[in-house]
Formats: structure tokens, sequence, C-alpha cells
């Protein structure tokens, strides 16, 4: 696959690199590695950073320490589905760690792990700000909260039938910019 | 019912758009400012109003604004703390998904009082689903006249953008944020300079939080005095809580500052009570970042009063017997919690977030982590709990940003309050279930 903007994010990409003042356009390179990260299949491979680099007129090194420093870039291929639970106080306090091994079990995956179809990943993260649904979990830019095992079936359910690739960055806020 | 003053509206069907917004007075403090109002009486009641900072720190806002720098001819910048990662803190994204236009006025009006003429709300990269509430907001303010060139005919500029982060706690933290926004790791900076003399690009810059801009917008309306009758004491106005753990009704409440803890936590108007009938066993007051508290001292003060819910109260007792408002991040337990497994759940958290930069906070938080990792899998000794309260006592004070501290604290006043359940951990270890620890993870 050719790494390249589409025209359409290359256009959204040039907006959100206008909004700096003269000289500051680095400071485009995180909402311009969440756009890679959407449209380069949920990661960032060095072809995608190299790329972005570029249309920053920055060094590689400069996007790759910023990927490496974030926890939402994805240095690695992820499954379509990236699951993530938030593991920290509150959501532990309402049962977090059950829904981890009860996700484990259903997908028959360890955390950190993808299915083998590449449907799933599962990974354990710090507090979302959703303490007060707790236990929760965040799959794209969607928020599931209040979990049970039943409603946490119900999702992955969806997510399976649906079959489509969940980003951060959807097209709903790319149209926005 | 207790006052409000940012939450009033935020049941209103359709409050999430303008022109509902601009029916329940929305922008009235942007109206009045700029056409009434010179910047500096802006500030001026501001700091009238004994507003302090909501992000976690409880500095008085009206005085971090009159410490902007203003030279000739140098771009100011107003950013907004919107990055809310402390744990059990989501108040922020409450109030942005509820009353965006709250924010969006508040960023106006307190943009003209700084003279500031391009700002950003920096906000988490998981809140991504509120960038689209926000995006929506800032383009019907723009539609209406109230960003952009010449606002209201005012002859004031104003764009506003907001930026996305990507995962990282420690970009909360003012400087670290505003590396972030320049395109680079989150590491914090070293102060001085403060953002106030050189922040953004080198540039004079003031940073707060979602909340305290938010108030920027009633203080303006009823002015600094009338904002100041509201609370207690030094504890001006209204706060939002956010109360979570086991508690019957979980949530964001705005409460007048100087109500009781055993009310907010007890009343039906609140938290409604511990959840199942069990008995309260402790509290982490304000974010996972301040010293945690068992029921009595939570409740009441060594002179036997009852704790209010302000700075004051909470700090009462100072460090051995008290703690603090922090970001209002209120999480409660019941008599069933592990203490320590709690405190994993933190010090993983603090471990995960360090940013690297200095030894104490980057050695010590993984060190942390890793004893109490041991101590709960049922390997501990006495040992580990004394080296567990020297190394958070190096930590504290000897780094470059208060995440030292913050990782510090919570497991000093644990073993302060707790020290028994440490040691029945070491001398009956127990199989705990599921120890998740950060290494195990790194892979993902
Ligand atoms: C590690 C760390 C994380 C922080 N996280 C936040 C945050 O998420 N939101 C916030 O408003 N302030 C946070 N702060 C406080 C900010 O540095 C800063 O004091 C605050 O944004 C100032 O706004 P205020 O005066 O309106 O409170 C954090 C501080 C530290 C040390
Ligand atoms: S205290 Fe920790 S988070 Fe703060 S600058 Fe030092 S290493 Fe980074
Ligand atoms: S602790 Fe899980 S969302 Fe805050």
């Amino acid at each position: 696959m050719e790494i390249k903007f589409s025209e359409d994010t290359l256009a959204v990409a040039n907006k959100i690199i206008a909004r700096y003042p003269e000289g500051k356009q680095k400071s485009a390179l995180i909402p311009l590695l969440h756009l890679a990260q959407a449209e380069f299949e949920g990661w960032l491979s060095p072809e995608a950073m190299d790329y972005v680099a570029s249309l920053l007129h920055i060094k590689p090194i400069e996007a790759y320490e910023v990927a490496s420093f974030y926890s939402m870039f994805n240095l690695k291929p992820v499954g379509k589905c990236l699951i993530e639970v938030c593991r920290t106080s509150s959501c532990w306090l309402r049962g977090s760690n059950e829904i981890v091994e009860h996700i484990e079990k259903k997908l028959g995956i360890k955390e950190g792990e993808t299915t083998t179809d590449g449907m799933f990943t599962l990974k354990t993260v710090e507090c979302l700000g959703s303490c007060g649904t707790a236990p929760m979990m965040m799959i794209g830019a969607q928020y599931h909260e209040n979990l049970t095992y039943e409603k946490v079936d119900k999702v992955l359910e969806q997510c399976k039938t649906d079959g489509s690739r969940k980003t951060y960055l959807d097209k709903v806020v790319i149209d926005k910019y | 019912m207790g006052k409000k003053l940012l939450l009033e509206h935020d049941h209103v069907p359709g409050i999430q758009g303008y022109e509902v917004y601009r029916q329940h007075g929305g922008y009235q403090s942007v109206e009045k400012a700029v056409k009434t109002m010179s910047p500096e009486a802006i500030v001026e009641e501001v700091k009238k109003s004994g507003l302090r900072g909501r992000g976690g720190a409880g500095f008085p806002t009206g005085m971090k604004w009159s410490f902007l720098a203003k030279p000739e001819g140098v771009a100011r910048y107003l950013v907004c703390n919107a990055d809310e990662s402390e744990p059990g803190t989501f108040k922020d994204r409450y109030l942005m998904s509820r009353i965006p236009h709250l924010l969006v006025e508040g960023m106006i009006t307190s943009s003209f009082a700084l003279g500031v003429n391009t700002a950003f709300i920096y906000i988490r990269g998981e809140y991504y689903y509120i960038v689209r509430i926000l995006e929506n907001a800032i383009a019907e303010a723009y539609a209406n006249g109230f960003l952009g060139k010449n606002i209201l005919g005012s002859g004031y500029n104003l764009d506003l953008h907001v930026q996305v982060g990507a995962g990282a706690y420690i970009c909360g933290e003012e400087t670290a944020l505003l590396e972030s926004l320049e395109g680079k790791r989150g590491n914090p900076r070293i102060k001085p300079p403060f953002p106030a003399i050189a922040g953004l690009y080198g540039c004079p810059t003031v940073v707060n939080n979602v909340e305290t801009i938010a108030a920027v917008v009633p203080i303006v309306n009823q002015g600094g005095d009338a904002y100041a009758q509201i609370g207690i004491g030094k504890s001006a106005g209204t706060k939002l809580i956010s109360a979570s753990g086991h508690i019957n009704k979980p949530g964001v409440y705005e409460i007048e500052m100087g109500i009781t803890v055993e009310d907010f936590i007890y009343s039906d108007e609140y938290c409604g009570g511990i959840k199942n009938g069990k008995k309260l066993k402790a509290v982490v007051a304000g974010g996972s970042s301040v010293p945690i508290l068992p029921a009595d001292k939570i409740l009441t003060l060594a002179n036997g009063e009852k704790r209010l819910m302000s700075y004051e109260s909470l700090s009462d007792g100072g460090f051995g017997g008290g703690t603090m408002l922090g970001s209002g991040g209120f999480i409660v337990m019941d008599e069933t919690t592990s203490i320590v497994e709690n405190l994993f759940t933190f010090a993983r958290f603090y471990h995960h977030e360090s940013c690297g930069q200095c030894s104490p906070c980057r050695e010590g938080t993984a060190w942390m982590e890793k004893i109490l990792h041991k101590i709960m899998d049922g390997h501990g000794t006495l040992a580990d709990i004394d080296l567990l309260w020297e190394i958070q006592a190096k930590i504290e004070g000897n780094t470059i940003c208060p995440l030292g501290d913050a990782a510090a604290w919570p497991v000093a006043s644990a073993i302060r309050h707790f020290r028994s359940e440490f040691e029945e951990y070491v001398s009956n270890p127990k199989s705990v279930k599921v120890v998740r620890h950060y290494d195990a993870m790194q892979n993902a």
C-alpha cells in the first residue's frame, strides 16, 4: 500500500497545519499522527510517520519520538477493534479486573494479544474519565460504560457483525475540521 | 438544593446547541465584556471573586491573570487545560459534553480580559467524541459573531482551536501540555520561567482548567463580589465534584463549597450513601494524587467538628491527618476494599505515566509498583513496607514537576493510615486473583 493521504484527508491536514502561527507548524504533529493512524489501518508504521514528518518538513526522528511517547499511538498493527479497558481505581473498585478476565475468556486471548482473525486486540489502560460510570471500556472513540458481562458480550457481537475498523478519529470528526 | 452556577441548565433539552443556550442567558458575559468593560476591569472582577484554579492546585485565578506579561508586539495565548486524566476525575468531560457553549463562552470572555487573539482548548485524545461536540459549538459561535474578526462589532478578534492530545496523563501538567501543543513529547519544563512569562512558543501564556474558565462566565455576569459571597471563606463559589466508587449515585455534582463531607456522601441530593448498605472505609477526596483518609478522619476534624467540602477544611490536619480538595475527584471505598490493592492501581498508574526525565520519579514509581506487586503476590516482607515508605519520601520534593509528589503521597498516606493492612498481606500471604503488572503489558 502506498503511504499517502487521500485528497480529502490531505485537505484536512492542510487546514490543521494552517491553524498555527508561521513557523510553528510542528504543532500539527499530534493531530496529523491521529489522522495517519485513522487512515492507515489503525497503527503508525515507520513509513506512515516518515510521511507525516515530510508534510511538516520535520525530521522523521521528531515524529518517532512523539509517536512513541503517547499511548494512543500504536507502533504495531492492532485488530480492527482495539478494546481498551480501564484498570484504574474507580473501575477496579467496580469490577474491571473481572471484565478483563471475561473478555480474555470470551476471545481466547490474553491482555496485549490480538485474535487470530485480526478482529480484536485487548489492552488495559489508565483512567479514561469515566469513573462515575465504571467499569468501562473504549473501542475506537466510543465509550462503553456501566459494563456488565452481558453488555460486553453485546458490544463485541456488534463489532464482529459490523466488521469495520474502529478508530479514534472517525469520519464525523474529520468532516468537522 | 444547593446553588448552581455552571450546571444550572445542564438538563435543558437542546442546551448543546447555540439557540437554546442563548435563550438561557448564554453569551451574555461576552456581550457585557466586549461592550461595557475594559480587560483590566474583568481581571479585577475575577480577583474579587476569589476564584481559585479548579485544575488541582487551587491557585487564585485573578492573581495568575495579573502575572501575565504584556510586552509590546508579542502574541499572548490562553490555553484551556482539558486534559483531565487524574484518576477519579470526570467533571470537565461532563461539562464539555453537556454544555459545551459554556466553555466556549468562558474562553471568549477570558481571552478578551487577557488580550489574547488566539486561544486553544487542549483536550485529551480519548475525548475525541467531545472534540466533535466542541467543534460544533465553536462553529456556531463563529457563525453568530462571537468568534473571529471584530466580535460583536467591538474590534476585538479571537480564534479558538481545539487541540487533541494522544494519551499521556503528564500532559495535564501545564508545561508538559505546552510542549505537547508545540508538537513534542510531554516532558515538563523546568520552572521558572513560568508560562505567564514564557509559555506557548515562548510567549506569555495563561493555562487554566475547563471549570475555572467556565466559572468566569457567572463571575462576569454577576460581579466578583456576588461570586465571593457563595461558598465559605477562601473557598469561594461552587465546585464540581466527580463522585465514584462504592456509592449509590456516582456522578458529577455541583456543590456550594462548605457543605459537610458527611452530607455529600450520605444525602440523597449527592452520593446517596454507600452501596449495598455497607460501611464507609476510606475516601480519596481530590483525585488519585491526594492522601487517602480513613472514614473517621474524612468525616471529622481532629477537634471533633465535621469536615467540610472546601480547600481549607479538607487540608485541615496537614499531611498527617488531612488531605486536599485537588481536582475534586471523590473516590469512595466501602469496608470490603483492599487498600493495598487500590494503592497498587495508583502506583501502576504513576509508573505508567511518569515521563522519565527525573530519576527519583522514573525509578521510584517503577520500584514502588514492583514492591506492591510483590506484597500482593504474597511474597512481601515487613522490610518491604519500610522500603516503600523510604522510596516515597525520597521522591517527594526532588523532581521537576509535581507528578513525583503525586506518586508519593498516596503511598505515604496509605501506609500511614492503614499500615496494619500491609502487615496482614505480609504475614498472611493472600493469593490475589489477578495482578496485572505494568511491565507485562508493554507489548500492547
Ligand atoms: C501531573 C499533573 C497532571 C495535571 N493534570 C491536570 C489536568 O488534567 N487538568 C488540569 O486542569 N490541570 C492539571 N494539572 C494542573 C496544571 O498543571 C495547572 O496547574 C492547571 O491547569 C492550572 O489551571 P487552574 O489554575 O485553572 O487550575 C496537572 C498537574 C500535574 C502536576
Ligand atoms: S517528576 Fe516524573 S513526570 Fe514530572 S518531570 Fe520528573 S520524571 Fe517527568
Ligand atoms: S478509573 Fe476507570 S475511568 Fe476513571
